[in-house]
């Protein structure tokens, strides 16, 4: 490469996708958006007339509204508490950072669905919207706090400093040096929340809070119907259009990278002075709210089911039933890294519109909820290639499309820290893409790469209705177990599962906390 | 690589025994191609009862694939002929019906409909009954006077019983309730109850839900199905100690009694031993399997009596309803006329 053609795209600011890497990618989205492909067939084949009659109703706007209101509520709601708690855990002298850093991503070890059930049980009043929006914020929050914690950490001093040393207060320099580079972390987080909002089924149904997505799903209970159901999921897709369109505009595009090792430096942690106290509290009413209210109801229960069962004959059960779920969950990480990674290069290296187009379009079918996914499949996979149906390949496969972009923002920004200059370097020297990617890249980006596997095995471990539908016959997961015992109205036996579920949540989430501290 | 993202893959790495053990156990779950394969929406309890009970007496491996009634019934006539599924049992009829509309049922065999009084099965002779669930009104002695009941479940429609109401209009058993109320009342009488459904009743996700609801006083009545308050009678009580169940009777729309199906698929791969299967679930010894597990569902073969704790099944007084008229499309298109879809 002359020098001048070098200095050309440097100032352009990105190489040329390589052709691999693009076909890889259009490949991977193209496979996320086969389910869409089916809804929107099966939405248009029914009467024009018929569909618009359906859409026009005061249901449908009742539905909007509901799902509008708990998305502005929420979202706001989970950027304030993540990125205040990651300033107070990252930026001032808060006493004990290390354990309010566990404590903060806590939340992530307990199913919101099971955090929903034992709200409902200790405040039977707590529905509506009300209940909805309190049960999301304090299960999503760590969406926020994850990313932003880890590049506070991360981020270099020197900018707040030069402006401390122009005169700018601590808290006027953190507005104008430091939140505006947290938007990449900030928008990320909050993408993630929304489109897990537009999704939610389990948390939202004991809420008695109808969204679109628990209409859809009763649409399918009571109605038979796959014309309506897909007019539901169809309106849905437009809504999770909207939500990353506005993301896009959210996230901008500025540099987060820092070039060199040498320079940085831990700022000087911020003295709380007489906010100590009220902070503390802030936290500790968190870490209450979203943590020990759950695991205490849970524990409720497991000991009302050793008072009822002394025997504890369902442990083999619960074991092979673990088994079971952590494998799922393993493979379905693997899968949903592997699959996020051409993609997530190709947007951090190369980014233009069709890379773009990429990223959006693998967001899109994880905003359906996991049965319209599944029905989906089970449509394709029968027609198309049998052979799969009711393998654990297909299961996976579902579980890669719903969870892709929890793998791809935690690749994004992984990716964002490693400085392009280094890979420009390493091409310098002689290395090919792939040596680039391999020698360069994915050890700076491992730590995010391992974070995206832990963020999708989490929410396999805990994915319910794509599960039901396309497990392998005799597959049985914790949380089928677990959702089928309370409807049986037997807790006892549901407790069980709900513990063994935040049990294998912990590790994982340990694993992540490691993340914003490597 | 930094030592401490070392570390962390050291801890992936540690972690690798149980991931292992899980894939290596996970071989254990591949589906059984000896085994008859049983699509159950069924209580889950109920359904391993019976399959258990039914390898022991014949020999015959089963294997149970979970599901709820409609998404189930809809999932087999999504998989159509190719479908893996030998034998079908519902919680309600409507989601066999919906299968057998399909064209993909096989008819009963003549022996197995013998054991069913002719009362409890479809005229079709494609399904059987394997269990049947009463409505009932539960309602909570300290928000309402027993005199003040309604004598009819349609007289819920009135005004003075806004707000004092609740159901679950989401679920497959409810839709089952106005599918008997639409067979014996007709369209125009239906909407008008569902239209004061929509307007007036507190609304929730299932019967336990509305069970809870009427405990706690949220409501003084709620329409739902018998066994959830008899299992919780006999366990805990956490959910019903505070209420006392209303029978209807009389043949109204409120004494409809639901009746669990169970159907042998046109394709199966084992017809054989499904058609064995279905004769045994209502033979005498299978209707004690389902009395034994305490699901508080009704057995409904001739001479086998329910749980003691009971009102006979006889003694309901239902409304006389041919299953097999059932019709779940249009209850879903009155339901969403109204807006409760």
């Amino acid at each position: 490469m002359s020098v001048s053609s070098s200095l050309t795209l440097r100032l352009a600011g990105r190489r040329p996708a390589s052709p691999v890497l693009a076909t890889l990618a259009a490949l991977v989205a193209a496979l996320t958006v086969l389910p869409v492909a089916v809804i929107l067939v099966r939405a248009g084949s029914g009467p024009a007339g018929e569909a618009l009659d359906y859409l026009l109703r005061p249901r449908i706007g009742e539905l909007l509204a509901h799902t509008g209101w708990l998305m502005l509520l929420t979202v706001p709601a989970t950027v304030v508490l993540g990125v205040g708690a990651a300033w107070l855990v990252e930026r001032t002298d808060l006493p004990l950072p290390g354990l309010w850093r566990t404590l903060m991503l806590a939340p992530l070890a307990v199913p919101a669905f099971v955090s929903a059930y034992a709200w409902v049980s200790v405040r039977p009043g707590l529905v509506g919207l009300g209940g909805a929006v309190l049960v999301t914020t304090l299960a999503y929050f760590p969406f926020v706090f994850l990313p932003v914690a880890a590049l506070l950490r991360t981020l270099d001093a020197g900018e707040e400093e030069i402006a401390r040393s122009l005169g700018v207060g601590p808290v006027g320099a953190f507005f104008r040096t430091v939140l505006p580079r947290l938007r990449p972390a900030v928008s990320g987080g909050a993408l993630l929340v929304a489109l897990h909002l537009l999704a939610e089924f389990g948390v939202l149904e004991m809420m008695r809070y109808q969204t679109f997505t628990t209409a859809i799903l009763q649409q399918y209970a009571v109605g038979f119907s796959d014309v309506r159901g897909s007019l539901l999921a169809t309106v849905l897709l437009v809504l999770c259009l909207l939500v990353l369109t506005v993301e896009v505009a959210a996230r901008g595009r500025s540099r987060v990278a820092r070039l060199g090792a040498g320079a940085g430096r831990r700022p000087l942690p911020l003295p709380l002075g007489r906010w100590r106290a009220p902070a503390l509290a802030a936290l500790g009413a968190v870490v209450v709210l979203a943590v020990v209210v759950p695991v205490a109801v849970v524990a409720r229960w497991l000991l009302v089911g050793t008072r009822i069962r002394v025997e504890g004959a369902g442990l083999g059960d619960l074991l092979l039933v673990t088994g079971s779920t952590v494998g799922l969950a393993v493979l379905g990480g693997l899968l949903a890294v592997a699959l996020g990674l051409p993609g997530a290069v190709l947007l951090d290296r190369h980014h233009g519109p069709f890379a773009v187009l990429v990223e959006r379009l693998t967001f899109l079918a994880s905003s359906l909820p996991g049965v319209v996914v599944a029905l989906a499949l089970v449509t394709l996979s029968i027609s198309l290639v049998p052979g799969i149906y009711q393998t654990a390949l297909l299961l996976l496969v579902a579980y890669a499309i719903l969870f892709l972009p929890r793998a791809m923002v935690a690749l994004r920004s992984g990716l964002a820290a490693a400085p392009p200059e280094l890979a420009e370097a390493a091409r310098s020297l002689g290395q090919n893409g792939a040596g680039v990617l391999g020698r360069v890249v994915l050890p700076l980006a491992a730590p995010s790469v391992l974070a995206g596997f832990v963020l999708v095995a989490l929410a396999i471990s805990t994915e319910l209705t794509a599960t039901l539908l396309l497990a392998p016959t005799g597959v049985e997961t914790l949380a089928l177990a677990f959702w089928s015992a309370t409807a049986e109205l037997d807790y006892a036996a549901a407790a069980p599962f709900a513990a063994m579920m935040i049990a294998l949540s912990v590790p994982l989430t340990v694993l992540l906390r490691r993340q914003i501290t490597s | 690589m930094s030592p401490l993202s070392r570390r962390t893959l050291l801890a992936a790495l540690a972690a690798s025994p149980l991931v292992v053990s899980a894939c290596s156990r996970e071989e254990e779950y591949v589906p059984d191609p000896e085994a008859l394969q049983i699509y159950s929406s069924q209580h889950e309890g109920v359904t391993q009862a019976w399959a258990d009970a039914f390898t022991e007496a014949t020999g015959i491996p089963t294997q149970i694939r979970r599901g709820t009634d409609s998404s189930m019934g809809h999932q087999i006539v999504a998989e159509g002929e190719a479908s893996p599924a030998d034998v079908f049992l519902t919680e309600n009829s409507p989601a066999m019906t919906v299968v057998e509309r399909a064209g993909l049922l096989a008819p009963v065999a003549e022996e197995t409909l013998a054991q069913v009084p002719e009362d409890r099965a479809p005229s079709s002779g494609d399904w059987t009954a394997i269990a049947a669930r009463s409505t009932v009104l539960c309602w909570n002695p300290e928000q309402i006077s027993e005199e003040e009941l309604p004598a009819s479940m349609m007289d819920l429609a009135d005004p003075a019983w806004e707000g004092r109401w609740g159901c679950a209009p989401g679920g497959a058993d409810f839709q089952a309730i106005v599918a008997g109320m639409l067979a014996d009342r007709g369209e125009e009488e239906t909407r008008a109850w569902l239209e004061a459904l929509e307007s007036g009743a507190e609304i929730y996700q299932n019967n336990i839900a509305t069970m809870q609801a009427v405990n706690a006083g949220e409501v003084p009545v709620g329409v739902m199905y018998h066994y959830y308050w008899y299992r919780d009678q006999a366990g805990t009580q956490e959910q019903s100690g505070n209420t006392r169940l209303h029978y209807f009777g009389n043949q109204d729309p409120g004494a409809f009694v639901s009746l669990s199906a169970g159907g042998v698929l046109a394709n199966a791969a084992k017809p054989d031993a499904a058609q064995e299967f279905l004769a045994w679930v209502t033979s005498a010894e299978g209707q004690q399997v389902l009395v034994d597990s305490g699901s508080m569902e009704y057995a409904v073969a001739e001479g086998v009596d329910s749980d003691p704790a009971l009102p006979a099944l006889a003694d309901l007084d239902a409304p006389p309803v041919d299953p097999f008229t059932l019709d779940s499309d249009e209850v879903s298109d009155l339901m969403t006329d109204v807006g409760l879809l």
